[in-house]
């Protein structure tokens, strides 16, 4: 039907998060269509992307420059740490706009089965930053399932000598979540994570 | 085909964006695997350790079919913030899905892992003997139990078994242990013991029993990094402090 480079871009693109094959070839077939407003400025992106981008040796973030952009940005609270999953779980929170301080991608959690240990996970520098680079608090941003709580207890546990502060997120009630709707494990950790209800007027 | 069961989770891997591959222990109906469509927006119905009410589909027997799930108790949820028994659930679970073979009913496996289970949820203090014993359990449903038959003549000669060998399982008294020198692995009291308070085990015994187990499980299955980190908690554990007073 299509070419052999074509047939390629095809099947790279649906090896993409999101793409299958279909969505794949209309991907391609709207590349090739607008070929100056779509696939030139895609193809100066990739290239970009491919010779620039590294990870940061500090906190493991995905940029061009490295020390990375929030490791660089001397507005950010230095003295506050939070440590992530992911560099997705890292630009999530800087979407919320929520957080402040500074990043330790951990670049995964420990595995119950699939051999993911300490080793593989970049706990050494985070031990190293909490001790020298005058981190008063570690917060903990990792997933609410027994492998990120796993991990956490982990870390807490390596961090126990540096004595930093150790947060965690709470878990509980999504805003907007109707309670009727939420799973037995969500009501339950909300209900032992409750906390006095401050009023307007206090 | 089609059955319903109740199960506990034991593991889910990702399968493509939306979906998993869910590894169940279920009552009738041993481990069992199945695709579940839609499980990445269902991770708290996921987690190991969970009840849930599963029911299995597939055109034939032989194939991985698709599981549809009820949540019957979010136990996972209970212990998030515990990282002793959050360790002890996570090694349970896994060791689970490495030993146990997929498809055969073990009935037996599947009640001492939900008391288990429901013992940690519930804040029983002596849960670190409990899944020691849970081990000694689950080799004896798999046919690798210890061989205790020297315990009528330790009862007879006012002896105790003390020891076991790593080659045949075989437990000896302590009276015997000279022949075979530093070869035996220690046997602690409270693993064949069930008059044994559990709450005044040393976390040394509860080592040598996890050491013990964990000899014969490996002979059979690969012992998952989650059991290896338990272990290692009890190894490092200060000695000699029993482990309702201070869990590692």
């Amino acid at each position: 039907m299509a070419g052999p480079a074509i047939e390629r871009l095809i099947q790279t693109l649906a090896r993409l998060p999101g793409f299958g094959p279909r969505s794949a070839r209309r991907a391609a077939l709207a590349l090739i269509k607008k070929r100056s407003a779509l696939l030139t400025p895609l193809v100066q992106a990739l290239t970009d992307v491919a010779e620039r981008v590294r990870f940061c040796s500090v906190c493991g973030n995905v940029d061009t420059d490295d020390p990375c952009v929030l490791c660089t940005d001397s507005r950010r609270d230095s003295s506050v740490l939070c440590v992530v999953r992911e560099v997705a779980d890292l630009w999530a929170l800087e979407r919320s706009g929520a957080f402040r301080g500074r990043y330790h991608v951990l670049g995964g959690v420990l595995s119950a089965l699939d051999g993911v240990g300490p080793d593989d996970l970049r706990l050494e520098s985070l031990i190293v930053r909490a001790e020298t680079s005058g981190v008063r608090e570690v917060v903990l941003a990792l997933g609410a399932t027994v492998e990120g709580q796993t991990t956490a207890h982990a870390i807490a546990e390596r961090l126990k000598e540096t004595r930093v502060h150790i947060s965690a997120l709470a878990h509980g009630v999504p805003v907007g979540g109707e309670l009727d709707y939420l799973d037995d494990g969500t009501l339950l950790t909300a209900l032992r994570a409750r906390r006095p209800f401050a009023n307007s007027g206090e | 085909m089609e059955w319903t069961d109740e199960a506990i989770v034991l593991t889910a891997r990702p399968h493509g964006e939306r979906s998993a591959i869910v590894s169940l222990l279920t009552h009738a109906h041993g481990r069992h695997a199945g695709l579940v469509r839609g499980a990445a927006r269902m991770g708290a119905v996921f987690q190991p350790g969970n009840r849930v009410q599963a029911r299995w589909r597939g055109r034939l027997i032989e194939q991985l079919g698709t599981f549809s799930c009820e949540l019957l108790r979010a136990d996972a949820a209970f212990l998030l913030r515990d990282g002793a028994r959050l360790a002890c659930l996570a090694a349970a679970c896994a060791m689970a899905e490495t030993a146990v073979p997929e498809r055969a009913p073990h009935p037996v496996v599947f009640a001492t892992l939900e008391s288990l289970i429901r013992g940690l949820v519930e804040g029983w203090p002596g849960w670190a003997p409990a899944y020691a014993r849970w081990e000694m359990t689950l080799l004896a449903a798999l046919g690798y139990g210890l061989d205790l038959t020297e315990r009528e003549t330790a009862l007879r000669t006012n002896d105790r078994l003390a020891y076991v060998s790593p080659r045949t399982g075989r437990a000896v008294t302590a009276s015997d242990a000279w022949r075979w020198g530093e070869r035996l692995l220690p046997l602690p009291s409270f693993l064949i013991d069930d008059a044994y308070a559990p709450a005044g085990i040393a976390a040394t015994d509860i080592a040598a029993a996890l050491r013990l187990t964990g000899h014969f499980l490996e002979r059979h299955a690969l012992l998952p990094a989650a059991r290896v980190r338990l272990a290692a908690r009890f190894d490092t554990a200060e000695k000699e402090k029993p482990c309702h007073t201070r869990t590692p």
